[in-house]
């Protein structure tokens, strides 16, 4: 096995989803099969290998620090599942 | 011959001689979705007001002697291409009712061209699958067979375009999602260079493999729409600054002293006999262009589906943290703390792939398995890089089949992700190295299946991909060939 079923439910955690007990059951052993797969990399010899996170190595892009327009609240908000006119309305936090 | 299925670079001509209005063209492909989509499904939304105010836009520009090559062109859009005041659902329920207030630099780019957007078309769920079963409203049909998928994750794109619903479409490719589904649909799809195309307001998966591309009906029409989206944008930072050149000046006749590798490790194992014969026609019409070919090695080939399942899931698990239901899209209005909405948003929200992928990545940079999985990905992305550096060194593009067999049936894999997962080998690489690639169609299946060739450039080399891929088509003469429906 790579990956447990409390593993699961600790990346789910992580990840902020709820999974059904069928869907632990049923991702479970689809990532067990999936990381099965990926366990192939491991045939390789990467000592002293740089990784590529990004293609080209564009370094800070950096602009000039300008005054712009920005979107006006009132669109903004048009899309607010909740909203107060002003702000966006979300679960009392504390 | 109906307007619709005129090609872009015909219905430049009709429109700039006055034969045929925007909104005469327009009307045509807004009918032709009417009679055909019920069937093809590729639409999740049509915007035929906006459509048409465009296409009188249109055709007063063109009036006033405009030289914009794209006005009056109708066009669909893969729906994770923001539009400012129409639903962007990227095929999923958690943005079922987003209206972006803003546009995509490559739409806002086609709008000031004049071109008009006749909808939204269906995909994968945030471009997550290879069949565009994973969106969450209509599923696209490949328009050559019933029953069969369009491929994905640009489905919607490839089968609008195939089906004449409109003259060309805008789609995103991550790991094949331009390529794969134009191969399946007998379209031409172009993936361009990382960073050739800006992706400014393309809903994010993977960002360091997500790119823009056109999708259309032969390979004029692909540089007449690279010409219109292509180029650095200050929004986009990781777009890149180079030289633009006119993509169209790449059509001439003829290859002489063009050097074509065949990389051995894309004809192995899993090939279906017909696709290696239709992609061995494909290499005979480019000898007798006057190309010469070379045998390559991409030695990395086998590692490429680990290393991609890895680094894209990885990504897509930071992009999509972003979905927890406060400031737009869906939101579970039952939960009565902030945990419980974060929670109970993203798991009604998402569907079962994303939720798959959101789960592999977020394994794979937790603590105590960075190093293992996405560290090593990462390390091996560099070899698969390295492999096509070196490939370049002897040849200035390689020729190959865009998947391993023709569409198949809906459901075919259902339950095996990683079956499909598979299915995308051939693609995938372009991604991880960031180069260009191209499908072009090749020939059919004796089941009457279309089957792609694909050509793979060095980075930036489109105008060589063109030029390869626009003698390949006059060799086998499917410019613009579509299935009647």
């Amino acid at each position: 096995m790579k990956i447990t079923r409390k593993e699961v439910e600790h990346v789910a955690n992580l990840a902020r989803l709820n999974l059904t007990e069928e869907e632990l059951i049923r991702m479970t052993g689809q990532l067990d099969s999936i990381l099965s797969y990926v366990a192939k990399l491991d045939e390789l010899d990467t000592t002293d290998v740089v990784p590529t996170t990004h293609v080209f190595s564009i370094n800070n892009a950096f602009r000039e620090d300008e005054m712009q327009e920005s979107l006006p609240r009132d669109e903004a908000l048009l899309n607010a599942p909740r909203d107060n006119g002003e702000s966006f309305v979300v679960p009392k936090i504390i | 011959m109906n307007p619709f299925e005129l090609t872009i670079g015909q219905a430049r001509t009709e429109l700039d001689n006055g034969n045929i209005s925007s909104r005469e063209l327009t009307i045509s492909c807004l009918d032709r979705i009417k009679s055909v989509d019920k069937d093809i499904c590729s639409f999740i939304s049509v915007t035929e007001g906006e459509a048409l105010k465009q296409a009188d836009a249109a055709d007063k520009q063109i009036a006033a002697g405009t030289t914009d090559p794209l006005c009056g062109i109708p066009f669909s859009m893969k729906d994770l291409l923001c539009t400012k005041g129409v639903k962007t659902t990227c095929g999923s329920k958690i943005l079922e009712n987003f209206v972006p207030p803003y546009d995509a630099t490559v739409v806002e780019k086609l709008k000031n061209q004049g071109a008009v957007i006749v909808g939204k078309v269906a995909m994968d769920e945030f471009a997550m699958g290879s069949t565009s079963e994973n969106c969450a409203f209509n599923v696209p049909r490949n328009p050559w067979k019933n029953g069969y998928v369009a491929g994905g994750s640009s489905g919607g794109s490839a089968s609008s375009v195939a089906a004449m619903e409109c003259l060309g479409s805008l789609g995103s490719d991550t790991g094949g999602s331009i390529r794969q589904p134009a191969s399946l649909c007998g379209v031409v799809g172009m993936k361009p260079t990382y960073g050739r195309v800006s992706r400014y307001g393309l809903v994010a998966f993977a960002s360091s493999l997500d790119q823009v591309g056109p999708l259309t009906r032969d390979v004029t029409d692909s540089a007449m729409m690279m010409n219109g989206i292509a180029g650095y944008d200050k929004r986009d930072s990781t777009s890149v600054k180079q030289a633009l050149p006119d993509f169209t000046a790449s059509l001439t006749k003829g290859l002489a002293g063009m050097k074509i590798g065949i990389p051995k490790e894309y004809f192995g194992e899993g090939l279906d006999g017909e696709v290696a014969e239709v992609v061995e026609n494909g290499i005979q019409i480019l000898r007798d262009s006057g190309a010469e070919t070379v045998e390559v090695s991409l030695p990395h080939t086998d590692y490429c589906v680990a290393v991609y399942y890895l680094i894209a899931s990885a990504e897509a698990s930071s992009n999509l943290a972003r979905y927890d239901g406060a400031v737009y899209g869906y939101r579970d209005q039952n939960a009565e703390s902030l945990a419980d909405m974060y929670r109970e948003t993203r798991s009604k929200g998402f569907g079962d792939e994303v939720k798959r992928r959101i789960l592999i990545g977020t394994y794979a940079l937790s603590s105590g398995y960075y190093d293992a999985y996405y560290k090593k990905a990462s390390q091996v992305r560099t070899l698969i890089l390295n492999d096509f550096r070196k490939a370049y060194e002897s040849c200035d593009l390689l020729i190959s089949p865009v998947t391993p067999t023709p569409a198949w049936k809906y459901g075919a894999h259902a339950g095996d992700p990683l079956a499909l997962y598979l299915s995308d080998i051939l693609t995938i690489s372009a991604n991880l190295a960031g180069i260009p690639g191209i499908s072009v169609p090749g020939g059919f299946s004796s089941a009457g299946l279309p089957i792609g060739i694909q050509l793979q450039g060095p980075h930036f080399r489109e105008d060589t991909l063109l030029k390869a891929a626009f003698n390949l088509e006059l060799g086998t003469g499917l410019a613009n060939k579509c299935p009647e429906i």
